[in-house]
Protein backbone atom coordinates (compact mmCIF):
# COMPACT_ATOMS: atom_id res chain seq x y z
CA UNK A 1 0.00 0.00 0.00
CA UNK A 2 1.28 3.53 -0.87
CA UNK A 3 0.66 6.05 2.25
CA UNK A 4 -0.75 8.94 1.83
CA UNK A 5 1.27 12.13 2.31
CA UNK A 6 2.26 15.33 0.98
CA UNK A 7 4.85 14.11 -0.65
CA UNK A 8 2.12 11.57 -2.45
CA UNK A 9 0.33 14.21 -3.39
CA UNK A 10 2.74 16.67 -4.89
CA UNK A 11 4.33 13.66 -6.38
CA UNK A 12 0.80 12.81 -8.17
CA UNK A 13 -0.23 16.28 -9.36
CA UNK A 14 3.12 15.80 -11.62
CA UNK A 15 1.74 12.65 -13.22
CA UNK A 16 -1.48 13.61 -13.63
CA UNK A 17 -2.72 11.72 -10.60
CA UNK A 18 -2.71 8.73 -12.97
CA UNK A 19 -0.77 6.61 -9.56
CA UNK A 20 -3.03 6.49 -7.31
CA UNK A 21 -4.17 2.58 -6.36
CA UNK A 22 -7.38 1.07 -5.11
CA UNK A 23 -8.23 1.89 -1.14
CA UNK A 24 -8.90 -1.77 -0.76
CA UNK A 25 -9.16 -5.08 -2.63
CA UNK A 26 -12.04 -6.61 -3.99
CA UNK A 27 -11.31 -10.36 -4.17
CA UNK A 28 -13.34 -13.50 -4.75
CA UNK A 29 -13.99 -15.12 -1.33
CA UNK A 30 -11.60 -18.31 -0.63
CA UNK A 31 -12.91 -21.66 0.89
CA UNK A 32 -11.75 -20.93 4.38
CA UNK A 33 -10.77 -17.96 7.21
CA UNK A 34 -10.04 -17.86 10.61
CA UNK A 35 -12.25 -15.68 11.28
CA UNK A 36 -15.48 -14.35 9.39
CA UNK A 37 -16.75 -10.98 10.32
CA UNK A 38 -20.42 -10.50 9.17
CA UNK A 39 -21.23 -7.03 7.96
CA UNK A 40 -18.60 -4.27 6.77
CA UNK A 41 -19.67 -1.36 8.83
CA UNK A 42 -17.16 0.63 11.48
CA UNK A 43 -18.04 -1.97 13.65
CA UNK A 44 -16.94 -5.03 11.60
CA UNK A 45 -13.92 -3.60 9.85
CA UNK A 46 -13.02 -1.92 13.44
CA UNK A 47 -12.84 -5.67 15.01
CA UNK A 48 -11.35 -7.10 11.77
CA UNK A 49 -8.52 -4.25 11.97
CA UNK A 50 -7.78 -4.51 15.56
CA UNK A 51 -7.48 -8.81 15.19
CA UNK A 52 -4.84 -7.74 13.10
CA UNK A 53 -2.83 -5.12 14.83
CA UNK A 54 -3.80 -6.26 18.05
CA UNK A 55 -3.97 -9.83 17.47
CA UNK A 56 -1.53 -11.07 14.58
CA UNK A 57 -4.58 -12.63 13.03
CA UNK A 58 -5.34 -11.89 9.55
CA UNK A 59 -6.95 -14.79 7.83
CA UNK A 60 -9.53 -12.42 7.81
CA UNK A 61 -12.68 -12.05 5.58
CA UNK A 62 -15.41 -9.27 6.62
CA UNK A 63 -18.82 -10.18 4.70
CA UNK A 64 -21.49 -7.73 3.69
CA UNK A 65 -24.40 -7.74 1.90
CA UNK A 66 -24.30 -4.13 0.49
CA UNK A 67 -21.34 -1.87 0.41
CA UNK A 68 -18.64 -0.78 2.80
CA UNK A 69 -19.83 1.84 5.11
CA UNK A 70 -23.43 1.78 3.47
CA UNK A 71 -25.70 1.33 6.62
CA UNK A 72 -25.53 2.94 10.01
CA UNK A 73 -22.01 3.80 9.45
CA UNK A 74 -23.01 6.13 6.54
CA UNK A 75 -26.68 6.98 7.90
CA UNK A 76 -25.61 8.84 11.78
CA UNK A 77 -24.59 12.55 12.77
CA UNK A 78 -21.13 11.77 13.25
CA UNK A 79 -21.32 12.60 17.27
CA UNK A 80 -18.07 11.25 19.60
CA UNK A 81 -18.60 11.68 22.96
CA UNK A 82 -17.77 9.83 26.24
CA UNK A 83 -19.91 11.25 29.11
CA UNK A 84 -21.79 7.93 30.13
CA UNK A 85 -23.10 7.25 33.30
CA UNK A 86 -22.23 3.63 34.50
CA UNK A 87 -18.39 2.48 34.62
CA UNK A 88 -18.40 -0.19 31.53
CA UNK A 89 -20.18 1.95 29.44
CA UNK A 90 -17.45 5.19 30.31
CA UNK A 91 -14.68 2.55 29.63
CA UNK A 92 -15.53 1.35 26.24
CA UNK A 93 -16.52 4.65 25.13
CA UNK A 94 -13.68 6.66 26.65
CA UNK A 95 -11.52 3.98 25.41
CA UNK A 96 -13.41 4.86 21.40
CA UNK A 97 -12.86 8.44 22.47
CA UNK A 98 -9.28 8.03 23.03
CA UNK A 99 -8.63 6.06 19.56
CA UNK A 100 -10.28 8.02 17.60
CA UNK A 101 -7.61 11.27 18.53
CA UNK A 102 -4.89 8.85 17.36
CA UNK A 103 -6.76 7.55 14.41
CA UNK A 104 -5.79 9.43 11.41
CA UNK A 105 -2.05 8.72 12.04
CA UNK A 106 -2.83 5.33 12.84
CA UNK A 107 -4.38 4.17 9.93
CA UNK A 108 -2.93 7.17 7.67
CA UNK A 109 -6.54 8.03 6.54
CA UNK A 110 -7.73 11.26 7.76
CA UNK A 111 -11.17 10.76 9.48
CA UNK A 112 -10.97 14.51 10.04
CA UNK A 113 -11.24 13.99 14.12
CA UNK A 114 -12.88 17.60 15.40
CA UNK A 115 -12.63 17.72 19.09
CA UNK A 116 -14.86 20.57 19.06
CA UNK A 117 -16.94 19.79 22.32
CA UNK A 118 -20.17 18.03 22.98
CA UNK A 119 -22.33 20.12 24.72
CA UNK A 120 -25.89 18.13 26.62
CA UNK A 121 -28.73 20.56 27.36
CA UNK A 122 -30.48 20.49 30.46
CA UNK A 123 -33.67 21.99 30.05
CA UNK A 124 -35.93 20.49 33.17
CA UNK A 125 -34.70 20.18 36.42
CA UNK A 126 -34.64 16.47 36.34
CA UNK A 127 -32.35 17.07 33.80
CA UNK A 128 -30.07 19.20 35.67
CA UNK A 129 -29.78 16.85 38.52
CA UNK A 130 -29.27 13.88 36.52
CA UNK A 131 -26.45 15.72 34.39
CA UNK A 132 -25.26 16.67 37.44
CA UNK A 133 -24.86 13.18 38.72
CA UNK A 134 -23.24 11.69 35.59
CA UNK A 135 -20.33 14.82 35.82
CA UNK A 136 -20.31 13.33 39.24
CA UNK A 137 -19.77 10.00 37.62
CA UNK A 138 -17.34 10.89 35.46
CA UNK A 139 -15.14 12.85 37.43
CA UNK A 140 -14.61 9.60 39.09
CA UNK A 141 -13.99 7.28 35.85
CA UNK A 142 -11.59 9.60 34.82
CA UNK A 143 -13.54 11.34 31.91
CA UNK A 144 -13.53 15.30 32.00
CA UNK A 145 -16.68 16.67 31.86
CA UNK A 146 -17.93 19.31 33.47
CA UNK A 147 -21.73 20.87 33.67
CA UNK A 148 -21.69 24.75 33.30
CA UNK A 149 -24.64 27.08 33.88
CA UNK A 150 -26.66 28.83 31.32
CA UNK A 151 -23.99 31.87 30.99
CA UNK A 152 -21.42 29.51 30.11
CA UNK A 153 -23.73 27.57 27.26
CA UNK A 154 -24.79 31.07 26.08
CA UNK A 155 -20.98 31.71 25.72
CA UNK A 156 -20.30 28.66 24.07
CA UNK A 157 -23.12 28.47 21.51
CA UNK A 158 -24.63 32.35 20.90
CA UNK A 159 -26.99 31.37 18.72
CA UNK A 160 -29.16 29.61 21.38
CA UNK A 161 -32.31 30.58 23.28
CA UNK A 162 -31.56 29.63 26.27
CA UNK A 163 -34.85 31.47 27.80
CA UNK A 164 -37.55 29.71 27.14
CA UNK A 165 -40.26 29.89 27.46
CA UNK A 166 -40.95 26.58 26.90
CA UNK A 167 -37.88 25.06 26.72
CA UNK A 168 -35.60 27.29 29.10
CA UNK A 169 -31.74 26.11 29.60
CA UNK A 170 -30.78 25.72 32.84
CA UNK A 171 -27.42 24.48 31.73
CA UNK A 172 -25.19 21.42 30.04
CA UNK A 173 -23.39 18.45 30.50
CA UNK A 174 -19.59 19.71 28.64
CA UNK A 175 -17.32 17.09 27.11
CA UNK A 176 -14.69 19.41 25.34
CA UNK A 177 -12.82 16.76 24.24
CA UNK A 178 -16.06 15.06 22.42
CA UNK A 179 -16.94 15.97 18.72
CA UNK A 180 -17.49 14.70 15.23
CA UNK A 181 -15.52 12.81 12.35
CA UNK A 182 -15.86 12.12 8.98
CA UNK A 183 -18.11 9.03 9.32
CA UNK A 184 -17.53 7.35 5.41
CA UNK A 185 -13.36 7.58 6.36
CA UNK A 186 -13.81 5.83 9.34
CA UNK A 187 -15.32 2.95 7.47
CA UNK A 188 -12.84 3.55 5.10
CA UNK A 189 -9.30 4.32 6.74
CA UNK A 190 -10.29 0.70 8.42
CA UNK A 191 -10.73 -1.22 5.27
CA UNK A 192 -7.90 -0.10 3.76
CA UNK A 193 -5.73 -0.56 6.43
CA UNK A 194 -7.61 -4.01 6.93
CA UNK A 195 -7.22 -5.08 2.91
CA UNK A 196 -3.33 -3.73 3.45
CA UNK A 197 -2.78 -6.44 6.02
CA UNK A 198 -4.08 -8.79 3.83
CA UNK A 199 -7.72 -9.53 4.62
CA UNK A 200 -10.78 -9.99 2.35
CA UNK A 201 -13.37 -7.55 2.08
CA UNK A 202 -16.09 -9.18 0.04
CA UNK A 203 -19.18 -7.12 -0.69
CA UNK A 204 -22.65 -7.65 -2.26
CA UNK A 205 -22.44 -10.85 -0.52
CA UNK A 206 -25.16 -11.69 1.53
CA UNK A 207 -25.20 -14.19 4.20
CA UNK A 208 -28.20 -16.70 3.39
CA UNK A 209 -27.43 -19.40 6.20
CA UNK A 210 -24.85 -20.03 9.35
CA UNK A 211 -23.61 -23.59 8.78
CA UNK A 212 -23.80 -25.51 12.31
CA UNK A 213 -22.17 -28.64 13.55
CA UNK A 214 -22.21 -30.13 17.02
CA UNK A 215 -23.36 -26.99 18.57
CA UNK A 216 -20.01 -25.11 16.70
CA UNK A 217 -19.86 -23.04 14.03
CA UNK A 218 -18.33 -24.56 10.72
CA UNK A 219 -19.38 -21.98 7.99
CA UNK A 220 -21.79 -19.33 6.18
CA UNK A 221 -23.87 -20.34 3.29
CA UNK A 222 -23.65 -16.61 1.06
CA UNK A 223 -24.53 -15.53 -2.74
CA UNK A 224 -20.91 -15.86 -3.38
CA UNK A 225 -20.90 -19.80 -2.34
CA UNK A 226 -19.88 -21.42 1.07
CA UNK A 227 -17.64 -20.45 2.78
CA UNK A 228 -15.73 -22.27 5.89
CA UNK A 229 -14.63 -20.64 9.37
CA UNK A 230 -13.34 -21.33 12.51
CA UNK A 231 -14.51 -18.26 14.21
CA UNK A 232 -17.72 -16.35 13.21
CA UNK A 233 -18.56 -12.60 14.59
CA UNK A 234 -22.17 -10.97 13.64
CA UNK A 235 -21.74 -7.39 13.82
CA UNK A 236 -24.90 -6.52 11.51
CA UNK A 237 -26.07 -3.64 13.49
CA UNK A 238 -29.71 -3.68 12.65
CA UNK A 239 -30.08 -7.26 11.04
CA UNK A 240 -28.92 -8.37 14.69
CA UNK A 241 -32.10 -9.95 14.82
CA UNK A 242 -32.53 -11.89 11.42
CA UNK A 243 -28.58 -12.78 11.23
CA UNK A 244 -29.02 -14.42 15.04
CA UNK A 245 -32.24 -16.52 13.77
CA UNK A 246 -29.94 -18.15 11.36
CA UNK A 247 -27.54 -19.25 13.64
CA UNK A 248 -30.52 -20.19 15.38
CA UNK A 249 -30.47 -17.79 18.75
CA UNK A 250 -32.96 -15.20 19.70
CA UNK A 251 -31.76 -11.73 20.66
CA UNK A 252 -33.39 -9.22 23.36
CA UNK A 253 -33.78 -6.52 20.69
CA UNK A 254 -36.23 -4.54 18.45
CA UNK A 255 -34.94 -3.01 14.79
CA UNK A 256 -36.14 0.62 15.00
CA UNK A 257 -36.29 3.40 12.45
CA UNK A 258 -34.18 6.88 13.37
CA UNK A 259 -33.95 9.77 11.26
CA UNK A 260 -31.61 12.43 10.61
CA UNK A 261 -31.76 15.35 8.33
CA UNK A 262 -29.62 18.30 6.75
CA UNK A 263 -29.90 21.85 5.88
CA UNK A 264 -28.90 23.62 3.34
CA UNK A 265 -25.08 25.14 3.68
CA UNK A 266 -25.10 28.45 5.76
CA UNK A 267 -21.99 30.22 7.09
CA UNK A 268 -19.95 28.95 10.33
CA UNK A 269 -22.81 29.46 13.23
CA UNK A 270 -22.08 26.97 15.76
CA UNK A 271 -18.41 25.02 16.60
CA UNK A 272 -19.91 23.14 19.02
CA UNK A 273 -22.56 19.99 18.99
CA UNK A 274 -25.34 20.61 21.18
CA UNK A 275 -27.67 17.44 21.95
CA UNK A 276 -31.67 18.51 23.72
CA UNK A 277 -32.90 15.65 24.79
CA UNK A 278 -36.03 16.70 25.88
CA UNK A 279 -36.81 17.99 22.80
CA UNK A 280 -35.24 14.78 21.11
CA UNK A 281 -32.86 16.75 18.65
CA UNK A 282 -29.36 16.82 18.66
CA UNK A 283 -27.49 19.30 16.18
CA UNK A 284 -23.74 20.29 14.58
CA UNK A 285 -22.64 22.22 11.33
CA UNK A 286 -20.70 20.22 9.04
CA UNK A 287 -17.58 21.38 7.53
CA UNK A 288 -19.44 22.17 4.37
CA UNK A 289 -22.26 24.11 6.47
CA UNK A 290 -25.03 21.98 6.60
CA UNK A 291 -26.20 21.85 10.08
CA UNK A 292 -26.90 18.19 10.38
CA UNK A 293 -30.14 17.37 12.76
CA UNK A 294 -30.44 13.76 14.25
CA UNK A 295 -34.13 13.02 15.40
CA UNK A 296 -35.63 10.81 17.68
CA UNK A 297 -36.81 6.99 16.53
CA UNK A 298 -40.34 5.49 15.75
CA UNK A 299 -42.27 4.16 18.01
CA UNK A 300 -42.60 0.33 16.36
CA UNK A 301 -40.20 -2.33 14.36
CA UNK A 302 -39.36 -1.48 11.34
CA UNK A 303 -36.50 -2.44 8.75
CA UNK A 304 -36.81 -0.09 5.71
CA UNK A 305 -34.27 2.08 6.68
CA UNK A 306 -37.06 5.23 6.39
CA UNK A 307 -38.84 6.67 9.37
CA UNK A 308 -42.09 8.25 9.98
CA UNK A 309 -42.82 12.33 8.92
CA UNK A 310 -43.75 13.04 12.29
CA UNK A 311 -40.42 12.63 14.35
CA UNK A 312 -38.86 14.65 11.80
CA UNK A 313 -41.69 17.15 12.48
CA UNK A 314 -41.44 16.94 15.91
CA UNK A 315 -37.44 17.57 16.17
CA UNK A 316 -37.30 20.83 13.74
CA UNK A 317 -40.22 21.90 15.90
CA UNK A 318 -38.40 22.08 18.99
CA UNK A 319 -34.81 22.71 17.73
CA UNK A 320 -36.30 26.22 16.37
CA UNK A 321 -37.62 26.87 20.07
CA UNK A 322 -33.98 26.60 21.06
CA UNK A 323 -32.59 28.05 17.82
CA UNK A 324 -34.80 30.67 16.32
CA UNK A 325 -32.26 31.32 13.70
CA UNK A 326 -33.38 28.15 12.20
CA UNK A 327 -36.60 28.98 11.44
CA UNK A 328 -35.73 30.09 7.23
CA UNK A 329 -33.57 26.76 6.58
CA UNK A 330 -34.54 25.06 4.03
CA UNK A 331 -33.94 21.63 4.68
CA UNK A 332 -32.27 19.46 1.75
CA UNK A 333 -32.70 15.54 2.76
CA UNK A 334 -33.60 13.11 5.24
CA UNK A 335 -32.67 9.47 5.70
CA UNK A 336 -33.33 6.88 8.10
CA UNK A 337 -31.16 4.23 9.99
CA UNK A 338 -32.34 0.81 11.21
CA UNK A 339 -30.72 0.41 15.06
CA UNK A 340 -30.79 -2.17 17.52
CA UNK A 341 -31.93 -1.27 20.53
CA UNK A 342 -32.07 -3.43 23.76
CA UNK A 343 -33.85 -2.94 27.08
CA UNK A 344 -31.29 -1.21 28.93
CA UNK A 345 -29.64 0.52 26.14
CA UNK A 346 -26.30 -0.83 26.60
CA UNK A 347 -24.69 -2.84 23.80
CA UNK A 348 -24.48 -6.91 23.28
CA UNK A 349 -20.25 -7.83 22.75
CA UNK A 350 -20.54 -11.45 23.36
CA UNK A 351 -20.09 -15.50 22.82
CA UNK A 352 -23.47 -16.60 22.05
CA UNK A 353 -25.07 -19.89 22.97
CA UNK A 354 -23.58 -21.19 19.29
CA UNK A 355 -19.97 -22.23 19.90
CA UNK A 356 -17.39 -20.25 18.67
CA UNK A 357 -19.67 -17.35 17.41
CA UNK A 358 -19.55 -13.90 18.95
CA UNK A 359 -21.92 -11.56 18.53
CA UNK A 360 -21.27 -7.42 18.48
CA UNK A 361 -24.65 -5.38 18.55
CA UNK A 362 -27.35 -3.39 20.46
CA UNK A 363 -25.66 -0.20 19.85
CA UNK A 364 -28.56 1.43 18.94
CA UNK A 365 -28.75 5.06 18.67
CA UNK A 366 -25.46 5.92 19.15
CA UNK A 367 -23.07 3.38 17.92
CA UNK A 368 -20.61 5.84 15.42
CA UNK A 369 -18.58 6.89 19.06
CA UNK A 370 -17.67 3.56 20.00
CA UNK A 371 -16.31 2.49 16.60
CA UNK A 372 -12.83 1.67 17.70
CA UNK A 373 -13.79 1.14 21.06
CA UNK A 374 -15.77 -1.53 20.29
CA UNK A 375 -13.43 -3.41 17.31
CA UNK A 376 -10.97 -3.33 20.40
CA UNK A 377 -12.87 -5.01 22.60
CA UNK A 378 -14.44 -7.38 20.27
CA UNK A 379 -10.98 -7.75 18.72
CA UNK A 380 -9.69 -9.31 22.29
CA UNK A 381 -12.90 -11.15 22.89
CA UNK A 382 -12.38 -12.91 19.49
CA UNK A 383 -8.90 -13.81 20.09
CA UNK A 384 -8.33 -14.69 23.51
CA UNK A 385 -12.16 -15.55 24.44
CA UNK A 386 -12.30 -12.66 26.94
CA UNK A 387 -11.81 -8.76 27.39
CA UNK A 388 -11.95 -6.51 30.08
CA UNK A 389 -13.74 -4.33 28.18
CA UNK A 390 -16.56 -6.51 27.13
CA UNK A 391 -16.81 -8.75 30.70
CA UNK A 392 -19.78 -6.58 31.90
CA UNK A 393 -21.84 -6.70 27.94
CA UNK A 394 -22.16 -10.33 27.88
CA UNK A 395 -25.92 -11.68 26.54
CA UNK A 396 -25.91 -13.49 30.12
CA UNK A 397 -26.68 -10.03 31.81
CA UNK A 398 -30.28 -10.13 31.16
CA UNK A 399 -31.29 -13.57 32.48
CA UNK A 400 -28.54 -12.39 35.37
CA UNK A 401 -30.36 -8.83 35.78
CA UNK A 402 -27.34 -7.14 36.01
CA UNK A 403 -28.07 -4.50 33.22
CA UNK A 404 -26.11 -1.72 32.43
CA UNK A 405 -28.78 1.14 32.69
CA UNK A 406 -28.27 3.95 29.91
CA UNK A 407 -31.22 4.86 29.18
CA UNK A 408 -30.43 8.23 31.19
CA UNK A 409 -26.87 9.15 29.15
CA UNK A 410 -28.64 7.67 25.92
CA UNK A 411 -32.21 9.04 26.09
CA UNK A 412 -32.84 9.61 22.44
CA UNK A 413 -30.13 11.43 21.32
CA UNK A 414 -26.44 9.70 20.76
CA UNK B 1 -47.39 7.22 7.98
CA UNK B 2 -49.11 4.66 9.36
CA UNK B 3 -52.25 4.53 9.34
CA UNK B 4 -54.33 1.78 11.49
CA UNK B 5 -58.03 0.99 12.00
CA UNK B 6 -58.87 0.67 15.42
CA UNK B 7 -61.23 -2.19 15.89
CA UNK B 8 -62.88 -1.06 18.69
CA UNK B 9 -64.30 2.41 17.27
CA UNK B 10 -63.85 1.60 13.98
CA UNK B 11 -61.45 5.10 13.15
CA UNK B 12 -59.24 4.73 10.70
CA UNK B 13 -56.00 6.66 12.84
CA UNK B 14 -52.71 7.48 12.37
CA UNK B 15 -49.61 7.40 13.88
CA UNK B 16 -50.17 10.80 15.99
CA UNK B 17 -53.27 9.17 17.77
CA UNK B 18 -51.59 5.67 18.33
CA UNK B 19 -48.92 4.91 20.57
CA UNK B 20 -46.76 1.59 19.95
CA UNK B 21 -46.92 -1.07 22.85
CA UNK B 22 -44.45 -3.65 20.81
CA UNK B 23 -44.22 -7.52 20.56
CA UNK B 24 -48.24 -9.39 20.84
CA UNK B 25 -48.88 -12.25 22.48
CA UNK B 26 -46.31 -12.56 24.67
CA UNK B 27 -46.15 -15.40 26.95
CA UNK B 28 -46.89 -14.28 30.80
CA UNK B 29 -44.64 -16.09 33.21
CA UNK B 30 -45.32 -16.12 36.48
CA UNK B 31 -44.83 -18.30 40.24
CA UNK B 32 -43.49 -21.40 39.15
CA UNK B 33 -41.10 -20.43 36.17
CA UNK B 34 -37.75 -20.99 35.87
CA UNK B 35 -34.94 -18.37 34.97
CA UNK B 36 -34.96 -18.76 31.39
CA UNK B 37 -38.65 -18.66 31.54
CA UNK B 38 -38.65 -15.39 32.72
CA UNK B 39 -35.90 -13.76 30.42
CA UNK B 40 -37.06 -14.80 27.80
CA UNK B 41 -40.63 -13.07 29.07
CA UNK B 42 -39.29 -10.30 29.87
CA UNK B 43 -36.38 -9.56 27.55
CA UNK B 44 -36.14 -11.53 24.18
CA UNK B 45 -38.65 -9.85 21.38
CA UNK B 46 -39.61 -11.12 18.61
CA UNK B 47 -38.00 -8.81 15.53
CA UNK B 48 -38.84 -10.40 12.16
CA UNK B 49 -37.74 -9.21 9.30
CA UNK B 50 -41.56 -9.81 7.42
CA UNK B 51 -44.98 -10.56 9.26
CA UNK B 52 -44.56 -9.31 12.41
CA UNK B 53 -48.03 -9.21 15.09
CA UNK B 54 -48.02 -5.97 17.59
CA UNK B 55 -49.94 -4.48 20.43
CA UNK B 56 -51.02 -0.53 20.00
CA UNK B 57 -53.10 1.75 21.65
CA UNK B 58 -55.82 4.02 20.40
CA UNK B 59 -54.40 6.44 22.76
CA UNK B 60 -55.66 9.67 22.03
CA UNK B 61 -59.33 8.28 21.17
CA UNK B 62 -61.31 4.94 22.53
CA UNK B 63 -58.22 4.54 24.61
CA UNK B 64 -58.08 0.92 24.31
CA UNK B 65 -55.12 -1.76 23.09
CA UNK B 66 -55.39 -3.98 20.15
CA UNK B 67 -53.24 -5.88 17.84
CA UNK B 68 -51.94 -5.34 14.50
CA UNK B 69 -50.44 -7.62 12.02
CA UNK B 70 -47.83 -6.03 10.08
CA UNK B 71 -44.97 -6.21 7.37
CA UNK B 72 -41.69 -4.67 8.94
CA UNK B 73 -40.23 -4.81 5.59
CA UNK B 74 -43.03 -2.76 3.42
CA UNK B 75 -44.85 -1.70 6.28
CA UNK B 76 -47.87 -3.34 4.69
CA UNK B 77 -50.47 -3.40 7.20
CA UNK B 78 -52.85 -6.64 7.10
CA UNK B 79 -55.60 -5.84 9.64
CA UNK B 80 -56.10 -5.16 13.05
CA UNK B 81 -57.83 -7.15 16.01
CA UNK B 82 -58.90 -6.92 19.47
CA UNK B 83 -56.26 -7.68 21.88
CA UNK B 84 -58.94 -10.14 24.39
CA UNK B 85 -57.04 -13.15 22.14
CA UNK B 86 -54.36 -16.07 21.86
CA UNK B 87 -53.68 -16.05 18.47
CA UNK B 88 -54.74 -13.71 15.57
CA UNK B 89 -58.20 -14.34 14.30
CA UNK B 90 -58.43 -16.48 11.20
CA UNK B 91 -59.44 -13.11 8.69
CA UNK B 92 -56.09 -11.72 9.50
CA UNK B 93 -54.12 -14.54 9.28
CA UNK B 94 -55.71 -15.39 5.72
CA UNK B 95 -54.90 -11.77 4.89
CA UNK B 96 -51.54 -12.47 5.61
CA UNK B 97 -51.01 -15.84 4.06
CA UNK B 98 -52.68 -14.69 0.77
CA UNK B 99 -50.03 -12.14 0.29
CA UNK B 100 -46.96 -14.34 1.82
CA UNK B 101 -48.11 -18.02 2.00
CA UNK B 102 -45.22 -19.59 3.72
CA UNK B 103 -46.49 -17.34 6.81
CA UNK B 104 -47.53 -19.71 9.81
CA UNK B 105 -48.62 -18.17 13.05
CA UNK B 106 -47.10 -21.18 14.64
CA UNK B 107 -43.76 -20.22 12.90
CA UNK B 108 -43.88 -16.74 13.91
CA UNK B 109 -40.79 -16.03 16.22
CA UNK B 110 -43.17 -14.55 19.06
CA UNK B 111 -45.36 -17.84 19.02
CA UNK B 112 -41.71 -20.18 18.93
Amino acid sequence: MKRYSAFAIAREAARFHSGWERAWRSPTPKKKYKVIIIGAGGHGLATAYYLGKNHGITDVAVIEKGWLGGGNTGRNTTIIRSNYLQDPSAAIYEKARSLYETMSQDLNYNVMFSPRGVLMLAQTHHEVRGYQRTAYANALQGVKTEFIGPQKVKEICPIMNVDGPRYPVLGGLFQARGGTARHDAVAWGYARACSDMGMDIIQQCEVTAVRREGGEVKGVSTTKGEIDCDKLCIVVAGNSGHVAELAGFRLPIESVALQALVSEPIKPCMDIVVMANTVHGYMSQSDKGEMVIGGGTDGYNNYTQRGSFQHIEETVRALIETFPMLSRLKMLRQWGGIVDVTGDRSPILSKTPLGNCFINCGWGTGGFKAIPGSGWAMAELVAKGHSPLTAEFGLDRFKEGRFIDESVAAGVAH
Amino acid sequence: MLILECPYCGVKAEETELHGGGQAHIKRETVGSDDDAFEHYLFTRANPRGVHLERWRHANGCGKWFHAARDTTTLEVFGTYPAQTFEPPKDIIDAITAKRPDWSFKNWQGAT
